[in-house]
């Protein structure tokens, strides 16, 4: 973690953008000031369905402390949430209900895929169960394990950060966008 | 009263039941009781009501499925006494194209899932339901994936080549 | 106004609101879906439907060699895990008719008592938060955290531990285990105690839980309710001492009791039953002392259990035992068994059908759950929405053992 300093008084500091300074005044790009405000204060919808979710609460608790990421209020609806968290199976009758979720997020919206289920399906090679989300809504970062320890989603907020970090303000209107979510069958 | 014996049960069973009680075996700890579907909602009451005996408790129910039997399909119903701690087992036979099971819902409410559970997985019908439909499935399933003859893999996945491992989804085509 | 004709009570029925709640609501915790019809706050009426995350186990199980089972089992309750585990291995003990050494027996009283723990650790800091606690539930994660480290310890993994194996475990504990496990037992009753002293007389948790979802001991049994849920009825049924496995009657242990079923009861139950754990911890720990045999931590069956990977590279007859046990060729008897065991909801059983094939020919799984989760709509009858919400989690409904 290279931008997140730790200042003297031992509090978390973020480190200023690349930009001009002078007296007085801070010139940067748009982009990212824009993106180091929306990584440090990301509102995660959990989306949890089954052991992943426990693993999701120990994060959430004292040991491991998600909000110290700036993600220290949970979303519980999708239309004021920038992070859907898939923790779990997701069986096909869930399908449907995940994929209306998503559309209910407002953009820009970011998906972590949480866990060996949500990813591929996992050990449930079934008839009943969804062989990773990705064939119903697009995802940014997948993250292992079954279920991955608080660490691993730990580093999954942390790649997903970057993400937000470095994205452009136009992505989300470009062409490239739109053919992906074209290719899931939504506007 | 004291702990019913297993002979005390089945005695008890014969008398009442006769012909309906097709046959008794040890299987572990476990007596278990074949006998007629037709008559299985009676057997549980007359059990239920009896004093002697306070089969109270229905542990679990769920449905077995031989294919290689002359009536394939099999309900497996556990009682317990909890009064007297005894377990056990009764199983009922039933034919591929009549698979009609009386409703145990009558005398356990907790029976009314476990029912919705086997209809889902084997297409049981139970008399006296208050509400069969599929319970774990999406509703419009069209078929019941816990008999044997269906693959546990989905029916309808194409993009796995499991060849080396001896076996292939029904829908595969290889990718060029 | 008296509505009596039933045009009148149709009028009535109109104004009823329907609530669709979840399968991904917030306050359910995890994939539950309730339709209800309220009046107002108050419910009418509620329909469940399940199977959002239905993963086919049993089908899986019929397709896997025994060992390879205890990973589905893991996933069943997945916050209790180990006595999953266990009840698989036992089961399969049963089948091929086992004996064990008591050394393994206590052990796995432990494990399972530990597990017990972790389990109502998480339902009763649940209860905590959803009644606006959440301090509590931040508080005793700290020593649910402390579990999984000594999980971590015996078998590398947390919360999925696929821990032991047929016929024992596959490792002895180590120090470290033993160790963490004296501090955890020195330190965990002062956090159990604030746990308590936060919530057990909290006038706000009181008002909130007390006559909350009760059930009836008549309707819980007819229900088969089992666990901590019947208890907390008033009904006195619990496996460990009805049907003793893995040396359970050698322990001396009180069965908590309710009496009016409610939130507050089933709380309660587990918050004793807690204290009951650490008793039974204790006491397996004084009998791990005084036997002789310090050494053992499997059976003696090399058809099942795997033999040390120093023997499999140096001998012949390892060799083929190792063969046998991972291809899953090793004789199997054909018959059915049952086993249960008390898990973190109730009675857990195991119904299996061997063949005498590699693979189990039927698995049931008698999931406490999925029983007892039918009742949810009776319990919640003309309650308001926010104890229906309390009920839900008190019942500690996991979705992983009621969809399968």
């Amino acid at each position: 973690m290279k931008e997140i300093l730790k200042s003297s008084e031992g509090t978390t500091v973020v480190q200023s953008p690349p930009g001009y300074e002078g007296p007085g005044f801070f010139a940067t790009s748009l982009d990212k000031a824009v993106g180091l405000a929306r990584k440090n204060s990301i509102w995660p919808l959990p989306f949890a369905t089954s052991c992943c979710g426990i693993e999701f609460m120990a994060t959430m608790a004292s040991t491991y402390d998600f909000a110290r990421f700036g993600a220290e209020r949970l979303s519980f609806s999708p239309r004021q949430a920038d992070l859907l968290m898939v923790m779990g199976t997701i069986a096909k009758k869930m399908g449907p209900v995940l994929r209306q979720v998503y559309e209910q997020m407002a953009e820009p919206r970011w998906v972590l895929s949480v866990g060996a289920c949500a990813s591929s399906g996992g050990i449930f090679d079934s008839y009943s169960v969804l062989q990773g989300i990705d064939h119903i809504i697009p995802v940014d970062v997948y993250v292992p394990g079954c279920p991955p320890r608080p660490e691993q989603i730990l580093d999954g907020i942390l790649n997903i950060q970057k993400l937000i970090h470095s994205e452009s303000l136009r992505r989300r209107n470009s062409p490239e966008y739109k053919a992906l979510l074209s290719s899931y069958g939504m506007e | 009263m004291s702990k019913p014996e297993i002979t005390q049960i089945a005695e008890a069973l014969n008398e009442k039941f006769g012909e309906a009680i097709l046959s008794q075996e040890q299987a572990y700890d476990f007596p278990v009781f074949v006998v007629d579907k037709k008559e299985l909602l009676n057997i549980m009451r007359f059990l239920y009501d009896d004093d002697r005996f306070q089969f109270r408790f229905l542990t679990t129910l769920c449905g077995i499925h031989f294919p290689d039997k002359e009536k394939p399909f099999a309900l497996m119903v556990q009682l317990h006494s909890l009064v007297y701690n005894v377990r056990i087992r009764f199983k009922a036979f039933s034919k591929a194209d009549d698979l009609h099971f009386p409703s145990l819902t009558p005398v356990f409410s907790a029976a009314n899932w476990m029912e919705r559970e086997a209809f889902d997985f084997y297409g049981f019908l139970f008399d006296g339901h208050p509400n069969l439909k599929r319970i774990l499935n999406v509703d419009d399933m069209d078929y019941f994936p816990l008999r044997k003859e269906y693959p546990v893999e989905d029916l309808t996945r194409t993009d796995k080549d499991d060849t080396m491992f001896g076996r292939k989804p029904a829908g595969f085509k290889k990718l060029n | 106004m008296e509505l009596t004709t039933e045009k009148a009570q149709q009028e009535q029925k109109k104004q009823y609101t329907t609530l669709n709640l979840g399968p991904t609501h917030p306050a359910t915790h995890g994939i539950f879906q309730n339709v209800l019809t309220m009046d107002g706050e108050i419910i009418i009426d509620a329909v469940s439907t399940i199977g959002y995350i239905h993963r086919a186990f049993e089908k899986i199980a019929e397709h896997k060699p025994f060992y390879q089972v205890t990973p589905l089992t893991d996933r069943l309750n997945y916050c209790s895990s180990p006595i999953n585990n266990l009840g698989w291995f036992m089961t399969v003990e049963k089948l091929i008719k086992a004996e064990l050494p008591k050394r393994v027996e206590y052990m796995r009283v432990i494990i399972m008592e530990l597990s017990r723990l972790s389990d109502h650790i998480i339902c009763n800091s649940v209860i905590g938060v959803d009644t606006g606690a959440m301090t509590v539930f931040l508080y005793i994660f700290q020593w649910r955290e402390k579990i999984y480290e000594m999980f971590e310890e015996i078998c590398g993994a947390r919360l999925t531990t696929n821990i032991g194996r047929i016929g024992g475990f596959e490792r002895d504990f180590s120090e470290v285990f033993w160790r963490k496990l004296d501090t955890f037992l020195k330190d965990f009753p002062a956090g159990l105690k604030e746990f308590e002293k936060l919530l057990v007389r909290n006038k706000i948790f009181m008002d909130r839980t007390i006559g909350c979802g009760p059930i009836s001991a008549e309707r819980a049994l007819n229900y088969s309710f089992t666990g901590p849920n019947l208890r907390a009825a008033g009904v006195d049924y619990d496996v460990r001492v009805m049907n003793p496995y893995s040396s359970y009657q050698e322990f001396e242990f009180d069965i908590p009791l309710g009496t009016n079923g409610d939130t507050y009861d089933r709380f309660m139950v587990r918050q004793e039953e807690m204290w009951q754990s650490l008793r039974i911890i204790h006491q397996a720990l004084d009998k791990l002392k005084k036997l002789d045999d310090k050494k053992s931590f499997h059976a003696d069956i090399p058809s099942f259990y795997l033999p040390p990977k120093e023997e499999v590279y140096n001998n012949m007859e390892a060799l083929i035992y190792h063969f046998k046990v991972v291809m899953g060729e090793s004789d199997v008897p054909a018959g059915e068994v049952y086993h249960c065991v008390e898990g973190g909801n109730g009675e857990l059983g195991f119904y299996l059908i061997s063949d005498g094939g590699r693979q189990p020919f039927r698995l049931h799984f008698r999931r406490p759950c999925f029983i007892y989760y039918q009742a949810y709509p009776e319990m919640i009858r003309g309650a308001f929405l926010s104890d229906a919400i309390l009920t839900m989690s008190s019942m500690n409904v996991i979705a992983g053992e009621l969809d399968a």
